[in-house]
């Protein structure tokens, strides 16, 4: 079946089989910060914007994106550029496979709460798991930016 | 690449009575969020979505809430009506399903439609007194509903909170944050009645009224501490990895305890 939709911006047309997930489809069109990580819809690696939302893109059907707006972190380097050498800083991650989805999931939290409160990251966090580190860095990092941010205000 | 669903076909119905007739056929079947369904071992013939038929809005009218069955639980969560209608207990009983991502995914209807045991929302749903409407079977109480056969084939449209005065509170018990609920509990009070949900028992929800009249009196530490062993000895509970019968009895009787007391306090 043929589906169009746009991928970071640019409208794509495509032949897909019915069963098609999303994250294959998007890591097919080469956006490859979209990870299979527990294929279980637990973990937060394949973390996408569907019409500005984050869905779990390993649980979503391409053809169900069909018509809409699906964003990656590959679209989105310059909203993620203003946060994450702060989780760098803090040493956040060791392995780095759970970054983008933890990224991507951040982004949604800060359009949705700009101004969140530890206990609000943490619950809109919840859902990305990180194998390697505690949390506490990727905390650390993003309530560094924000306090940095209102510093600059 | 593990793959263990297949789809032969997929199809956006255009109409109700359209996704009704492809339902009738065993191998097809109708999509929520596609959670669950994702993890099963299972040949699909149509693959069934119900996203252009306008089932994903919340509509408020004088004496209830109309919810879509495609409404996400996120959206629930977020819900000032439905926070002020439960006192909280709507964003307490859906937010600790994994997480936001997967909770802008997961549909009512989906987590309806599947009568799972675990289920959070099966359990404040009931005490809620909703109602749900199917496409063929028409309306009917949820936990009518929630008693019909699993080979039941039809399209449940949308499910109707009444806006009735009253209190609920929503508790549940997990081994690790985002887990499924060992336990869960919701205790609605509603024109001078009482409605104890207990659901994840593991068996799917069941509920309890307050057949003694331990709470007619008023909720007090003694009265919910009795009201909380009554329940505790009536309900049929189970185990499994997640804990045993006497484990989910022990746990029964400390949530539906605080959960009277919450009542009390609130009211």
């Amino acid at each position: 079946m043929e589906i169009k939709l746009t991928l970071n911006g640019k409208p794509l047309s495509a032949e897909i089989e019915a069963d098609t997930l999303l994250i294959d489809f998007v890591r097919a069109h080469g956006c490859y910060s979209v990870k299979r990580g527990c294929e279980t819809a637990n973990c937060g690696l394949c973390t996408v914007l569907l019409d500005g939302t984050p869905v779990l893109s390993c649980s979503v059907l391409a053809a169900r994106a069909a018509g809409h707006h699906v964003q990656t972190l590959e679209g989105l380097q310059e909203e993620a550029e203003d946060f994450v050498g702060f989780i760098a800083d803090q040493g956040a991650e060791q392995c780095g496979f759970c970054n983008p989805g933890f990224v991507m999931n951040t982004i949604a939290l800060l359009r949705e709460n700009p101004d969140p409160t530890d206990d609000e990251i943490r619950a809109y966090l919840a859902g990305n798991l990180c194998r390697c580190s505690g949390y506490e860095g990727q905390l650390r990092g993003i309530r560094a930016y924000l306090d940095g941010r209102k510093g600059e205000a | 690449m593990r793959k263990v669903l297949s789809i032969n076909q997929y199809v956006r119905a255009q109409s109700l009575d359209e996704a009704y007739t492809l339902c009738q056929k065993k191998n097809n079947v109708v999509l929520g969020g596609m959670l669950w369904l994702k993890m099963q071992k299972r040949n699909i013939g149509t693959a069934i979505d119900l996203c252009d038929l306008g089932l994903d809005k919340i509509e408020e009218t004088e004496t209830a809430y109309r919810i879509g069955a495609m409404v996400p639980l996120r959206a629930l969560e977020l819900h000032e009506g439905f926070a002020k209608l439960t006192q909280g207990a709507m964003e307490e009983a859906v937010r600790h399903i994994v997480g936001v991502q997967f909770r802008n995914c997961a549909t009512l209807g989906g987590s309806l439609w599947g009568r799972f045991g675990f289920s959070d929302v099966l359990t404040l749903f009931l005490a809620l007194d909703a109602r749900v409407r199917l496409h063929h079977a028409g309306e009917m109480a949820l936990a009518d509903f929630a008693a019909l056969p699993r080979t039941t084939r039809d399209i449940l449209v949308e499910v109707i909170v009444p806006k009735t005065a009253g209190r609920v509170v929503y508790l549940s018990q997990r081994n690790i944050s985002t887990d499924f609920p060992v336990l869960t509990v919701a205790l609605a009070a509603r024109d001078g009645a009482y409605t104890c949900v207990i659901g994840a028992r593991p068996m799917p929800a069941a509920v309890f009224a307050d057949e003694k009249g331990l709470l007619a009196q008023g909720i007090t530490e003694d009265s919910a501490r009795a009201f909380a062993e009554d329940i505790a000895s009536r309900a049929a509970l189970g185990g499994n990895m997640r804990g045993s019968a006497d484990y989910r009895r022990e746990i029964c009787k400390v949530l539906v305890r605080r959960a009277a007391l919450a009542l009390a306090k609130e009211g």
